[in-house]
């Protein structure tokens, strides 16, 4: 189809005010939270409605197009990043709240609504949505559920996984599936839902979804504990988690961390080498009494300061250094490129030794913020787009990191998900036998590798094949395609 | 579909709504409904007032906007969600994060043409993004150079050109404000509409007209202030007092309010008779020279009275006059001058909580809601001080408006040049407003005053409303809260 034919057919569907096709327009959906990599693409489309998403995918795939689908664009590993003559599918416009049943604790959103939004709904009946990004002051719903998104209050309610039971998606070919969302705790048949939670939007485009909330804790307590350096907090970290306690989040940041999102928030946090944030929340005697014991474990491992949070407002604050921590690197650097590994807690003290080498060898700043409960690394490299080759340098650093937290046991991404960005790591995790399985799975929801082509796996596969011992595909042979 | 709820009180809502970015619980985003149907079509679609005319490079060497300023944005989209326009249209474009990014390409690959021009005028200025960014992207320096671009190098369409001259041959002038608005409408007393049409330029004006028309209010009679007033008691300070434009011709009786406020805080209040416009307008808009030249003129006329500080009573002025320093820190003549004038500017309720209450505040048994205004709020950071002025009067009852953070739609020329998104902000912020359920409100900006009161009446309500200064007089005075009332 010519692209000015395929702009009146999407306007016929969208009306004009749901085409973007301006170049300088396109221009600003290059990229996602991530710049590392820009694509322009060819038509960006902002449906308001499940049923236009529908006619959107139904085009695309009567035409052989290529489409991305894209919430809040703060996504890190370029997962929105569009494909060239593709249509970028914005979700931004859906951001209803449909349907609040506080008996059944069930929230149902449109994609585009906002993760904190959800609390908001619901904090006045006593209950929030627990997977906390973050970015939940921006990002979608949608992103949060294709990224499977996390956040400091993971390590004990769970991944963005864990409090999804529902989703309308429409399919790459334009059908529109249910998976989920009975009132049942379980339903029979597989488990969908699991697959395209984390599906990075290539299985297709969530249009709709239903949310688990949970019951606000009847009490909350925080306290930030200052540390001299990494290793004597991580010593803190495993000792708690070892008391048998499970915290609703422990965070670490280190001191470079630390200068920037005090310039940033003005947090006024304790001057130190490493700062642990331990949140506690649950039955009132409970907490009460595993927060004397967490405060006791980190004196024994030498804090120098703890500090209790006297109220809401002081809470606030300890976290808003803490969430504002990666934007807050535009005060001590141009740019930065976040890596998202995670590691057994055990390997921490041997990972950061291997981290600090490698900075000082690079020659660029490295700092770090974990979430430190479950051994969720963020490296941030930094580093200046303007000097030629540093941003090459800091990609190249932070691979060796990410191989670093793999070579200790680890994973390549805790919750940013793989995108563009890290599909070259995944041969280094798994074999290509685990990586045909899961490719097998995408070709049979997107035969044709038009919804977010590209991205995840790092050869893209031809559907046609069949695992199993290498031959030539077909289309290869017929000088169609190539094999990578 | 359900309503949103204020999730006043509870401790796990408050904390994380408070997380990040946010100066303080009270310009924390409160969520955003439905996309809106008309603002779609403004910014993407219809109503495009187009001159089909391009300059590249985008950005001559005069102050473009600075490329070290825009590498501080790391792309993150914590602005997104306050940005008033993104509320409004869910597109990047129309986003902080999407007019850094076209400022970017401005400076290197793109050209200054329609499109980008477009999305840099929707823009309110409202500095939202400012308060939401934790990278501390300093936007409001980005923008202000950008709108100067735009004026020297982009040609807007005879129309719009036509529409901008007249406001701001009038606006920063009391004197023509105060002819303007006299009962005669305005659209025949400057025959907008017979010159326009001979023109056969017809177009959006007259919608702009009439967006004009129903935001001011007809003059009410003029209260002088004196030249000199002398405090109340011992001397704890000499101040300057700026009278303002649309405040001198709407709402003298705030500019005497706050004279009486001050004496009575024990400072001796100078009102220069010479001064003019403080220049906000023409700074917001990009008019360089004019708002340069305006700000000299301010700067020599409170020279010449030996002030402590130079007090504002609104918000968009006093953001201005802060910046100063910055706007004249190519002339050699005055960039000092302008620094340490800046340095003496306090917005009136952040320095009535500098200096701390001495006089006695009678009690006011009444509740109002508090609108933060953009320009006091995002742009000077004065957030606390005028609710901690009213908190001080006994038996005053202060409530939060839902989703604060979020502009009203007034932003300097915004609800006339850009009518159509500017009435469904404001129509957003009336119905918010009237949510809090109060007697009254209460807001620093006369801009805000008369976006929110003329928001109000196209939904069929009113509602008193004063200037926080005005509240404190009527405590200070002992008057009734009826009084009060029949603002
Ligand atoms: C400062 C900052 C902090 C962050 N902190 C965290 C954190 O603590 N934890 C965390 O997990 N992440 C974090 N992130 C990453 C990011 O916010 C999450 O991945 C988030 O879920 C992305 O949401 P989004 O709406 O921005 O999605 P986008 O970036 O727009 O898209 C992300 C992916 O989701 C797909 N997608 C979007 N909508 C749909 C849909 N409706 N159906 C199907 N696929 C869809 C896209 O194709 C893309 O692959 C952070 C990002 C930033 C910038
Ligand atoms: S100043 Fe206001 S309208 Fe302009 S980009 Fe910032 S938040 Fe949006
Ligand atoms: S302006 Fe600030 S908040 Fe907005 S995208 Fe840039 S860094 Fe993030």
């Amino acid at each position: 189809m010519e692209r000015t034919q395929l702009i009146s057919t999407m306007e016929s569907i969208l009306g004009p005010e749901g085409v973007i096709h301006e170049r300088e327009q396109l221009r600003t959906y290059e990229c996602d939270g991530l710049m590392n990599y820009r694509v322009i693409p060819d038509l960006v489309v902002l449906p308001e409605s499940a049923g236009q998403v529908q006619q959107i995918v139904r085009v695309c795939y009567e035409e052989g197009i290529p489409f991305v689908a894209r919430g809040s664009g703060t996504g890190l590993s370029g997962g929105a990043l569009p494909v060239e003559s593709g249509i970028l599918i914005v979700l931004a416009r859906m951001r209803r709240i449909l349907d609040v049943d506080i008996p059944n604790q069930r929230v149902t959103v449109e994609p585009g609504v906002v993760n904190l939004w959800v609390t908001q709904e619901v904090a006045s009946e006593g209950y929030f949505y627990a997977p906390d990004p973050s970015s939940q002051l921006v990002s979608s719903i949608g992103g949060n559920f294709a990224e499977n998104s996390g956040g400091v209050h993971c390590l004990k309610y769970g991944f963005t996984t864990n409090h999804v039971t529902g989703a309308e998606v429409v399919l790459p070919d334009g059908s529109v599936a249910h998976i989920g969302g009975g009132k049942a705790p379980d339903e029979p048949g597989y488990d969908l839902l699991g697959a395209f939670v984390g599906s990075e939007g290539t299985l297709g485009i969530a249009t709709k979804i239903t949310l688990r909330i949970v019951r606000t804790p009847e009490s909350v307590r925080t306290l930030i504990a200052a540390f001299e350096d990494t290793e004597k907090a991580g010593g803190a970290v495993s000792g708690i988690i070892g008391s048998g306690c499970v915290p609703a989040g422990i965070e670490m940041m280190d001191s470079l961390t630390l200068e920037a999102v005090e310039e940033a928030v003005h947090p006024h946090y304790p001057e130190c080498g490493a700062l642990l944030l331990v949140e506690l929340d649950g039955p009132e005697a409970e907490v009460e009494n595993q927060f004397e014991q967490v405060i006791k474990i980190c004196e024994e491992n030498g804090s120098s300061e703890i500090r209790v949070a006297k109220d809401d407002a002081e809470r606030a604050l300890f976290w808003k250094g803490r969430k504002a921590a990666f934007g807050a690197m535009g005060r001590i650097a141009n740019d930065y490129y976040v890596q998202d590994g995670v590691i057994p807690r055990t390997e921490l003290p041997a990972v950061l030794k291997k981290i600090s080498d490698l900075s000082a060898e690079y020659g660029l700043r490295v700092a770090n913020v974990f979430h430190a409960g479950d051994g969720n690394l963020h490296p941030l490299v930094l580093y200046d787009n303007n000097n030629e080759g540093e941003a090459e340098r800091a990609e190249e650093l932070a691979g060796e990191i990410i191989r670093a937290c793999l070579e200790h046991g680890g994973s390549l991404t805790g919750e940013h998900g793989i995108g563009e960005d890290k599909k070259k790591y995944m041969p280094d995790m798994f074999t290509a036998d685990d990586l045909n399985v899961m490719q097998l799975l995408r070709c049979a929801f997107d035969p044709h590798h038009l919804c977010n082509p590209g991205k995840v796996f790092p050869t893209p596969r031809l559907c046609a094949e069949r695992p199993g011992p290498f031959r030539v595909h077909p289309l290869q042979e017929a000088g169609l395609a190539e094999m990578f | 579909m359900t309503e949103r709820r204020n999730g006043e009180g509870l401790p796990q809502d408050k904390a994380m709504t408070n997380s990040i970015g946010a100066g303080s619980p009270e310009d924390v985003g409160q969520g955003v409904g439905e996309a809106s149907e008309l603002a779609e079509e403004a910014t993407v679609g219809a109503g495009r007032r187009e001159s089909g005319k391009t300059s590249f490079p985008a950005f001559d060497t005069h102050h473009p906007p600075d490329k070290a300023l825009i590498d501080e944005c790391v792309h993150c989209g914590f602005c997104l969600p306050t940005c008033p326009t993104y509320v409004l249209f869910g597109e990047e474009m129309d986003s902080p994060r999407g007019r850094i990014y076209l400022m970017n390409k401005g400076l290197e690959e793109e050209p200054l043409n329609d499109q980008m021009v477009r999305h840099f005028d929707l823009c309110l200025g409202c500095m939202a993004c400012v308060t939401a960014c934790p990278a501390g992207v300093q936007y409001e320096k980005l923008i202000e150079a950008t709108r100067a671009q735009v004026e020297r190098r982009y040609e807007r369409s005879p129309e719009d050109k036509a529409f901008r001259e007249m406001i701001f041959n009038l606006f920063p002038y009391p004197n023509r404000l105060r002819l303007a608005a006299a009962p005669m409408k305005l659209y025949q007393r400057f025959g907008i509409g017979s010159r326009l049409r001979k023109a056969g330029i017809m177009d959006r004006l007259p919608a702009r007209v009439r967006a004009m028309e129903a935001l001011l209010p007809e003059v009410p009679k003029e209260e002088k202030i004196p030249e000199t007033t002398p405090p109340a008691g011992e001397k704890r300070r000499r101040v300057g007092i700026l009278t303002g434009c649309v405040q001198r011709v709407f709402f003298s009786r705030v500019n005497a309010a706050t004279v009486r406020v001050l004496a009575a805080e024990g400072c001796e209040v100078v009102a220069p008779a010479g001064q003019g416009c403080c220049g906000a307008l023409s700074t917001h808009a990009g008019r360089e020279e004019e708002s340069l030249n305006f700000a000299r003129k301010t700067i020599d006329t409170f020279e010449e009275y030996d002030l402590d500080n130079v007090i504002v009573n609104a918000a968009g002025c006093g953001s201005t006059m802060k910046e100063y320093g910055h706007l004249l820190r190519d002339d050699p003549e005055y960039a000092e001058r302008a620094k340490e004038f800046s340095a003496k500017v306090k917005d009136v309720t952040e320095f009535l909580q500098e200096l701390g209450p001495v006089a006695e505040r009678h009690p006011l048994p009444v509740s109002v809601a508090y609108h933060d205004a953009c320009h006091l709020a995002h742009a000077q950071g004065i957030r606390s001080q005028p609710r901690q002025s009213l908190k001080q009067i006994p038996g005053m009852d202060v409530r939060e408006i839902r989703e604060a953070e979020i502009c009203c739609g007034s932003a300097g020329i915004y609800n006339m040049v850009e009518p159509e998104a500017a009435s469904e902000l404001g129509e957003r912020k009336a119905k918010n407003v009237l949510a809090a359920g109060a007697q009254m409100l209460v807001t620093a900006n006369p801009g805000c005053t008369l976006q929110i009161r003329a928001s109000l009446k196209k939904l069929g309500q009113d509602m008193p409303m004063a200037h926080p200064v005005e509240v404190v007089d009527a405590s200070l005075r002992g008057e009734p809260v009826e009084t009060l009332l029949q603002r």
